[in-house]
Order: C-alpha cells, then structure tokens, then sequence
C-alpha cells in the first residue's frame, strides 16, 4: 500500500512542495492512511531506532520527533523546565494523530527516558523501552545488544501475530541499506554542490521518511536526487556552515529555510538518527547481530551516547573538516541538558581551533526568526569581510 | 552474667550525631588525599560499584553530596554562577555547575579539598551521570568508566533471575564490571584480591539489610525519623561507607535505634499528625525550612523515594552471595540500580503499594528544575496515583541547588492550602466515624 502519491509527475519544485507540506502537517495524514488500510504502526522516540525490525513484521515504524502542535492536552502530564519535543510527542499521540501499536523510547537523555512510563500510564498498547548500550566500548556490547533486538522482536511478533523471520530481516535490511545510500547521495550533493539542494528541501527530503514507508521514500528520493543535479541552479558566494544541535529536538522548518537563505548548510545532525548507520549493514544469516554491530561500529555521534573512540567535539571538527565548511552553528534546543552541555565542548574546542562559531538555542514551535536572522546574517558577514 | 543494656540517651539520636561525625571524618580523609595528591575514584550514589572500588582502597569522591553541601551552606549561588560564567547554561543540573565550579577551584570546597579524580565511574542511571563524566574526562584525562545497568522495559515487566532477558542482562553487567576491575588494576597497580572483595561485600550485605529494617522501621506511629531530613544524614552514610566495617557498625547501631524508637513509641515529631510521602530530590537551598513548612502542621515525612534511588536502590536489602561474589555482584548491581531507576520512573505503582503499610496521610511531589530524571513524569505519575488512592497530594516545584527559583513564600503558601485540605478531610472522617 502507498501513503503518499502527490508526488507522482510532478515537477521538482512541486515536489518539494509537496514534502514541506507533508512535514509541517501536524495531522499525519500519511500515518491515517497506512491505518485506514489495516496497516499497524510502531512510534519511536528519537535519536535511533532499528527500523528494518519493525519494517520486517509489516508495520511502519514512525519517528516520533515532536511536532508543531501546541500540547494543550500533554501540557498537564509535565512539569516546567522540559523541553518541547517531549510534550509534542505525547500530544501527537495523545490528540489522535498518531495512532500507534507499540511505542518505544530509549533513555537518551534524562526527560525522555521518563517518556515510555507515561505514555504506558496513558496508553494501553505497549510503552517499552528498548536499551541501547551506554558503553559500546564494552566487548560483551554488540552481543547484549542483538539480544535486546531480540527482546524487541519478540514483543512485535506478539503485536503482528505472526513470526518475524532472520529473512525477513535481511530483506528490510537491503531496503533500508537502499536508503541510507540515497540518504548519503543527498548529503553529498549538500557538500559537494550545496547550491542545488536549499536547507530546508534536503530537511524536508529525510523528514518525510519518518512519516511514510521505506520504499515509498526510497522511491521519491531515487526519482528527487537526479532532478536535483541537473538544477540549473547558480552557485553564490555563501559561506559554509555546520549545522549542530538538532539530534533529538528538531528546528522548526522555517529556521531551517531561513538558514539556507542566508548561508549554504554543508552538514548537519538533523535527524541523526535515520542517517545513524553511517555504512551498508552487511546482510548475514544473523541480521540481529549484524545490525547491533553496525550500531557499535559503523554508527555517527550525539550527546546522548558516550563512546570512548568518539569525543564529540573531535567528531564536530571532523564533520567540519569532512564538510569543508568556514563555520559552525552550534544549537540546543531550549531546555535539552545534553545538548546545553555539549555546546560548552563544542566551543572550547572551535575557539581552539580558531573556527567561527554562532550559539545560538531553538524551540520546535518557535515561530518568530526576524532577530535571530539579523544575527547570524551579521555573524556571516563577519565571516565574509573579515 | 550481666548485659548491660543501652539507655535511651544513648540511643536517641545516635544515628545523626555518628552520622554527622563519619562525614566529617570522610571529608577530613578526602582533604588529605587532595593535599597528598593521591589517587581517587569519583562516583554517584545510583550504582558507585563502591565494592570494587573499596577493593583497590581508592577513596570516594561523591560529586553529587559535594554539590548538595554547598546548597545546605547557602553558598551553591557562588558556585553556580562561576559555572555559568565557563559557558554552562542556567538550564543545567545544578549539581553539575556546583562541581564543575569546585574543579576549576582546584578542589575547594566548604567541607575542605576534594582530590582530583583518578579514575570515574558511573552507571547510566542517570543520563546527567555521563555528561558530567565527560567533563571530568575533559578536565582531568581521567579514565571514564560507564556500567551500563540496563533498567525496567516496560512497568510491571520486570525480569528476574532465571529469565531469558535478566540473564543477558546479568552476563552483560558482569562482563563490565571484569572490565571495570581490569581498569581499576591499571589505574592503581594492584591485583585485585577476591577475598578482601568478598569482605567488603560482607560488610556492604549489613548495610542493606540494616537500611531496609531502617526504613521499615518508620511504618510505626509515630515514626522515629524524619524521611527527609534525618533520612539524609543516613544515606549519606550508606553512600559514602558502602561496604566498610564503620557503615556496617553504623547501620546496625541505627537499626537498633529506630526499632528501639519504634518500640517505645519516640517519634521523630512530638506530635505526630499527618504521615506524609516525599517524592522526589530536597529543596537542598533552604533544606530546614522546607521539612518546617511541613512540621509546623504536625506533618511527618515517614518515606521517601529518595530514599530509594538515591541509596543506590540498596534499600530492597539484597544481600550478595559470598560465594559467588561476582555473578552476584552483577546480579545485585542489576537489581538494586534497577529498582532505583524504578523509583523515579514508576514510582506510582510503588507508591500504591506501601501506602497502607505505612499509613499515608498525604504524598508531596516536589519535581526541581535541575533534575529532569526524577521531576519528567511526576505531573502524570501523580494523575495516575491518584486515580488509584483516595489520598491528597501536593504538587510543588522548586530545586535542589539554585535558589533562584525558589520562592518560600509562594511554597507555603501551597503547604497552608494543603494541611487546611487535610484537616478538613480529617474532620470529615471524624464526624463520618461518630455518625456511623
């Protein structure tokens, strides 16, 4: 079954309309009609989570990544002093417009492993935690962790009602390896040629996966990203910028199209966690253990997961380096602890390494960007005059 | 034969007055490693793997009471605004700006000087836990260890052992605590020796049982101790002399004491009216007048989830097996820092629980701005509660360590409405009683 067909024929600025519409749409109507048609749906907290295990047993999972709603029903389940993407996650569902099976967070950070308790106080489906390991660095890791998959494996055979198989396994993994590629092929064009992908289109071109099955995404990115090169678009002289900050809480779309008004995003952790499979999981007759693998070993970096092998500050200079950008927006979002502390790292090390820097904090359903505009205009001029 | 038999001035009060002088004793013994520059572990009180630690005979730093201390003195605003001026956000866990301050003091600190960490080690009980690490690993190139416990998946799902998933967890924390052990080898150039582990293991099984007969002892009426105030002098010990001979001795002298309390009916408050349930961390700022508000009205702090998570989930009294110290190890690890995340995330259904046990008058919920681990679902969990028990609550917001969102007066005012709530229930059961 297909969820979202506007696409289909139109031209590439159509298209991309058509996926900004779908992202800011805070009625899901994607995720409606994969239920109209019997279709179950599995709802996963950022920053990762194994897809192809859901995808495997027939359901879609969805990333639940916040929302631009105003959490007038979540508000009463909170206290102060939270981020936003908590309480939009449980109005999301909570309003009715995401209708889940099973919900799943993970302990990232400190609010939201308090997120599976009270949707499961809230919701009679399952509310689980699944674990991803905290010390990756140990040798028993990769193993504990295939186990844990299996744990979840299990709990979705008990929501489908039938066996999910090691081959059904390896068949979503070749699917999702599908889109990780086209996933890199779209950040490449962002490095190599930024000026034929805007910010928020390419935003809006991983967004959408979150929203819509697998091979549906497969399928527009694989028909967008030929469109794409061939742009007869003209390159400026725009400074190159990193863009970090949004591994959990994700900017609201117009900030990311404010930036790309203003300066050519080469990289960024947007949605991280559908690109956190850095390399092709290899297809094996354990798919388990070869996607806890990659998870261990072939995984990007965030605040929310320590790894001795991977100081996060180290791994922003080499996105910048990789990305060959002149500069760094390092973003938190409004009250996220690990993002806030981060950005301390974050800035001893740019003002080590002599790169120029914007600090800055965002909140999903902001709505108001005129000063913060002037700011990093005038950040950027600084750059381009200096 | 005669027994002499303790008098009751003895007894009463014993476990604050050793207490008191332990920590100081702690503290004197952390300044000497300081100025002697001798090695130390820096660990939280949600699974500080002291066992191992005490093995290897590297002394315990406690960031997390060093920060706490600095608010019960009043000077955690100093603290907190250096922080702020290095680059770490008024958004932040006030405890870890508290420290992040005593480190770039180069240790100072109101207690005397705290060493510079060797090695640190944490769990990821509290994902704060492994952001502050960080900046100890920055700061210092110390070794930074993260035991990874993995907790409850869903509430009222708990494995246990013997099951599939407890057993793949156990394997797992066992696997990192041999890791653990191996580092602390490196670190410190000693083997590591099985039988002095075993003996710390002993002494740490004493203390568990001690701090749940301790706890159950406050179900009498009136209750000996206070949960909040006196509760924190005793965790304080079973953090900082986990699996020592003195916090052994401590907690059976204070087992004696509370049951020697319960027993002759010496109740932490004169008059005892209201048995109250604290959930959450202290209001660390104005630590006395926030358990005043409340005494004031005759209302007694007989439990306290803090109590729970912030002794490591020690208070279920798991006792190690000698011998097999290892596998049990892990096994204890796994359980006890699982049931304290449970304290925090699931405290509802533990709250259902005991509250007849304990006779609960009322329950005060007190998220802070500095702790999101405990304070996140407390709004809801308190919906849920109360769809459960017919018992009132408070719901109050302050925080731990910054007084700047700290109002006294706003928060007693709530505390009036609350006992007026509650005495007015009091008397309606009263007349209720006499018409039946």
């Amino acid at each position: 079954m297909t969820v979202f067909n506007e696409w289909g024929g139109e031209p590439l600025d159509e298209i991309m309309y058509h996926c900004r519409e779908l992202v800011e749409d805070t009625t899901f109507p994607t995720i409606k009609r994969w239920r109209e048609q019997g279709g179950k749906t599995l709802g996963h907290f950022q920053v990762y989570f194994p897809e192809e295990l859901a995808h495997a047993a027939g359901m879609m999972p969805v990333k639940m990544c916040g929302t631009m709603l105003e959490p007038n029903n979540a508000d009463s389940h909170f206290g102060s002093y939270l981020c936003s993407i908590i309480k939009t996650s449980l109005e999301a569902a909570l309003s009715g417009g995401i209708e889940l099976d099973i919900f799943v967070s993970h302990p990232i950070c400190d609010a939201a492993r308090n997120l599976a308790a009270i949707f499961g106080r809230n919701f009679d489906y399952p509310c689980q935690i699944l674990y991803l390991p905290q010390n990756p660095n140990s040798v028993a890791s990769a193993d504990w962790l295939s186990q844990e998959y299996g744990r979840m494996r299990r709990l979705i055979e008990e929501i489908v009602g039938h066996e999910v198989s090691d081959e059904a396994i390896s068949v979503s993994i070749e699917v999702f390896n599908e889109n990780r590629r086209l996933m890199r092929e779209l950040y490449e064009i962002k490095r190599e040629a930024p000026w034929l992908v805007t910010a928020d289109e390419a935003y809006a071109l991983v967004a959408i996966g979150g929203v819509i099955p697998r091979e549906e995404h497969n399928d527009l990115l694989s028909s967008v990203l030929p469109m794409l090169r061939e742009r007869e678009t003209r390159r400026e002289d725009r400074i190159r910028v990193v863009f970090e900050g949004a591994f959990c809480e994700q900017p609201p779309l117009d900030l990311v199209r404010m930036l790309g008004r203003t300066c050519y995003v080469v990289d960024d952790d947007f949605l991280i966690g559908m690109r956190y499979l850095l390399e092709d999981v290899p297809v094996t007759d354990n798919p388990l253990l070869s996607l806890s693998e990659a998870y261990i070993e072939q995984s990007s970096y965030s605040p929310v997961q320590h790894d001795n092998r991977k100081p996060k500050e180290d791994m922003l200079l080499q996105r910048i380096k990789e990305s060959r950008a002149d500069a760094a927006i390092v973003a938190a979002a409004k009250m996220c602890e690990p993002g806030l502390e981060e950005q301390v790292a974050y800035i001893h090390m740019l003002d080590d390494e002599k790169i120029p820097y914007f600090v800055s904090e965002f909140e999903e359903n902001m709505s108001s960007f005129d000063q913060l505009e002037l700011q990093i205009e005038t950040f950027l001029e600084n750059i381009l005059f200096a | 034969m005669t027994t002499e038999t303790p008098s009751t001035c003895d007894i009463v009060g014993r476990g604050n007055r050793d207490g008191a002088q332990l920590f100081r004793d702690w503290f004197t013994e952390l300044g000497e490693t300081a100025e002697k520059g001798e090695q130390s572990a820096y660990v939280f009180v949600m699974g500080s793997m002291n066992e191992i630690l005490k093995t290897f005979d590297l002394p315990v730093v406690f960031p997390e009471i060093n920060s706490l201390q600095t608010a019960v003195r009043r000077v955690a605003g100093d603290f907190l605004s250096e922080a702020e001026d290095y680059g770490y956000s008024p958004d932040i866990c006030g405890y870890v700006k508290a420290d992040v301050s005593v480190q770039l003091r180069g240790g100072e600190h109101p207690m005397g000087r705290i060493p510079k960490p060797s090695i640190a080690v944490l769990t990821n009980a509290c994902n704060t836990y492994v952001k502050w690490a960080e900046i100890w690993e920055r700061m210092h190139g110390c070794p930074m260890f993260t035991l990874d416990v993995p907790g409850t998946r869903q509430a009222g799902t708990q494995s246990w052992p013997g099951d599939q998933d407890f057993e793949n967890d156990r394997r797992y924390v066992q696997k990192q605590i041999s890791e653990l052990i191996t580092l602390c080898e490196q670190v410190t150039g000693k083997k590591f020796d099985i039988d002095k582990f075993r003996e710390i293991l002993r002494h740490a099984n004493t203390m568990s049982v001690g701090w749940r007969r301790v706890i159950e002892a406050n179900k009498a009426r009136p209750a000996p101790f206070n949960a909040l105030t006196d509760g924190t002098i005793f965790l304080g010990v079973a953090n900082g002399f986990r699996g020592t001979r003195e916090g052994a001795d401590y907690f059976n002298d204070l087992v004696e004491e509370m049951e020697y309390k319960a027993t002759n009916g010496i109740g932490a408050l004169a008059e005892e009216i209201y048995r109250l349930v604290f959930i959450g961390v202290p209001c660390y700022p104005i630590f006395r007048r926030f358990n005043e508000l409340f005494s004031e009205w005759g209302g007694s702090f007989i439990n306290s989830t803090y109590l729970w998570f912030a002794s490591g989930g020690t208070n279920l009294g798991f006792e190690y097996d000698l011998a097999k110290p290892l596998e049990s190890m892990a096994e204890g690890t796994l359980i006890n820092v699982r049931d304290a995340m449970d304290s925090m995330f699931h405290q509802d259904r533990m709250l259902v629980d005991m509250v007849d046990d304990y006779a609960v008058d009322g329950v005060v919920y007190h998220p802070i701005k500095s702790c999101r681990t405990v304070s996140t679902g407390l709004a809801d969990s308190r919906g849920y509660f109360a769809a459960k028990k017919d018992i009132p609550s408070l719901f109050v917001e302050s925080d731990m360590m910054d007084s700047r969102v700290i109002s006294e007066a706003q928060m007693k005012n709530r505390v009036d409405a609350f006992f007026e709530g509650l005495a007015s229930r009091k008397q309606k059961a009263a007349i209720a009683g006499k018409e039946n």
